[in-house]
């Protein structure tokens, strides 16, 4: 601390140059804090799956379904705890573009099933006795504006190609940041009933979600329940819920992949820029850090001041980049539904400042060096 | 050999000190056989023409080059033999140095030089603080502790210069050519300065310079031609 005057006082030196070079690594944080919270929206699914949770889905794809009657059976199986099942709706609420999940579900298996969905007991009464009531995710009632006892059209092109009205009854929250409040869930009883006009589907849900009483056991109960409905019409494919989302993000392409390349790029091209102005302003004052090695500063303390510089210089403009980068994503999906998980990570904003800590070491190493391996009577004489 | 001087018990002695430089396959004698003592309390004045090797002689006496052959002693200490890093230490705990051209921190102020060498120490910040305004004081710029260099003229850069020099009590204050930048009032301020120095703290001073006026006010002088130490001047 108490050399850091002098550390400041170089940095600002040159202020020009100094403030656009944290001009570039704030632009740089910027983009790192937007991909993060791109990345998170994308795969931010597979870090909240439960780990005691199978997915059941078609073994043909996602779009078969499945019978519904399944459900019992797969209760029956050793390791099964709890079995829940949901089916894609497909619903538009007044315009394709305000994209949200709906889907009946069974109230009492759904809840249980997904303790990250909060729902006062008040609301959950509500929605049992009520048939056609649904409960919304918080991010959605907020975004359209609706409230509980609102009624709620959604035109579905799957089922029935009619516009289903719902009531809502209640309006749940997320235990985790992160977690979904965009979906609308509605009573499968009620959706069943009423598409018994239908020539198809009566009977039929989408996928099912299984609770396994022991996780470790969970590869051993999915082989189970792939077995048992082996040579069915309707044979199953069971995987864990990490790895049904993990299929789902990999739909777009490897978004780790994408985003370490795209930030491998910046960050090479701020290491550059970084580097040189560092590189710069070593050379411009050799003679001065021969007078700190004359009146007794050492090697080790020498480089320590031009590795203080280019940290303090990459850690300024990697933490307003953040911080621009917390601000500009706390007003959450830029997309309007697309990416109801975007946020930035407290975990991201970490490891954002620990690359802004690593990009000064590695900025700083190759000017420190230089002033390692000055001479001190040399350096005198070029003040 | 040179022997000017051969006091015993002297705070430096230099005794068959060769100083070569390597340009190409050629090598440079800068210094050859060169034996001085320097008795503490002494104010000596180093002169000699350019390239006569008196700045390299300083740089063996303060610790910022080794000899290619013999021995330096500071305090008793031999320093030829220690390595970049325990020199570094040496010379924070005993040597001050005054340059020609001041050498300041231009990003900090009056004071804040002057506290370079005491941030190498363990110091408190008050205790430091006292030591800064003590060394200002000395050479009477207390007033302008909160100015920076480039606002402050050539003498008092100097005088700046001076209290970073002594503000840790150094044993030997070595000045390369402390006067050589400044017109002939503010070099003999300088030099008033010094030799208040040497005279009312006993501090042990190695001045180099080229002018005669500077060197009269040493206590003795003496002179250095092609690598050799005489008490003559050079013709």
């Amino acid at each position: 601390m108490k050399f850091f005057p002098l550390i400041w006082g170089n940095l600002l030196r040159r202020k020009l140059r100094t403030s656009l070079t944290v001009l570039s690594v704030l632009v740089a944080f910027v983009l790192f804090g937007f991909l993060c919270a791109i990345k998170q929206a994308l795969v931010g699914g597979v870090e909240l799956a439960g780990a005691d949770r199978l997915i059941v889905r078609h073994k043909v794809s996602l779009i078969q379904l499945l019978p519904q009657s399944y459900q019992a059976r797969m209760a029956s199986i050793p390791g099964v705890a709890a079995v829940a099942h949901q089916t894609w709706f497909g619903g538009i609420y007044q315009d394709p573009k305000n994209f949200f999940m709906q889907c009946p579900v069974v109230p009492e298996d759904f809840m249980a099933m997904f303790p990250e969905f909060k729902l006062p007991p008040e609301e959950m009464k509500a929605w049992l006795a009520t048939r056609t009531g649904c409960i919304i995710g918080r991010n959605t009632a907020n975004r359209f504006k609706l409230k509980i006892g609102d009624k709620i059209p959604i035109h579905s092109p799957i089922w029935m190609n009619k516009t289903w009205e719902f009531d809502i009854v209640g309006i749940f929250d997320g235990a985790k940041k992160g977690t979904d409040t965009t979906a609308l869930f509605f009573r499968y009883d009620y959706f069943d009933e009423a598409r018994q006009g239908m020539n198809w589907g009566t009977g039929l849900v989408g996928w099912y979600t299984i609770r396994v009483k022991d996780p470790a056991k969970a590869a051993e109960v999915a082989r189970l329940v792939d077995a048992e409905f082996e040579n069915s019409p309707a044979e199953t494919k069971t995987e864990p819920e990490g790895a049904f989302a993990q299929g789902f993000a990999n739909q777009i392409g490897n978004i780790g992949f994408i985003v370490s390349g795209i930030l491998g790029a910046v960050f090479f091209t701020i290491l550059l820029v970084t580097g040189s102005t560092m590189s710069q302003a070593v050379r411009e004052r050799i003679g001065e850090l021969g007078v700190l090695k004359a009146i007794g500063f050492t090697n080790g303390q020498v480089v320590a001041l031009v590795l203080s510089e280019s940290c303090l210089l990459t850690v300024l403009g990697g933490g307003l980049g953040l911080g621009l980068a917390v601000l500009l994503t706390s007003g959450g999906d830029p997309t309007g539904g697309m990416l109801p998980m975007f946020f930035l990570p407290t975990r991201d904003v970490l490891l954002g400042l620990t690359l802004s800590i690593a990009l000064g070491l590695l900025t700083g190493i190759f000017p420190a060096r230089t002033a390692i391996k000055l001479r001190v009577a040399d350096a005198l004489r070029r003040m | 050999m040179s022997n000017p001087e051969s006091t015993n018990g002297a705070l430096v002695r230099l005794t068959d000190v060769e100083k070569k430089f390597h340009r190409g396959s050629e090598d440079i004698n800068i210094l050859a056989n060169l034996s001085l003592s320097v008795p503490a309390g002494e104010f000596l004045a180093l002169m000699g023409p350019s390239g006569s090797g008196k700045s390299t002689l300083l740089n063996l006496i303060g610790g910022l080059d080794h000899p290619t052959k013999g021995t330096v002693e500071v305090g008793g200490e031999r320093v030829d033999g220690l390595s970049d890093h325990q020199l570094a230490a040496w010379r924070a705990r005993h040597i001050g140095f005054v340059f020609q051209l001041y050498n300041l921190m231009p990003v900090l102020t009056a004071e804040r030089n002057v506290e370079l060498p005491l941030l190498l120490t363990n110091l408190s910040p008050a205790q430091r603080k006292k030591h800064v305004e003590t060394a200002l004081a000395v050479v009477g710029l207390s007033h302008r502790a909160k100015h920076y260099p480039r606002t402050m003229s050539g003498g008092e850069q100097q005088r700046v210069g001076i209290a970073r020099g002594i503000v840790t009590d150094p044993t030997l204050l070595l000045c390369d050519e402390p006067t050589g930048d400044l017109d002939r009032k503010a070099g003999d301020e300088i030099l008033n300065l010094l030799s208040a120095l040497n005279r009312e703290q006993g501090k042990t001073i190695i001045m180099v310079t080229h002018d005669p006026h500077a060197s009269a006010r040493a206590s003795r002088t003496v002179y250095l031609n092609k690598g050799r130490l005489t008490n003559e001047p050079v013709a």
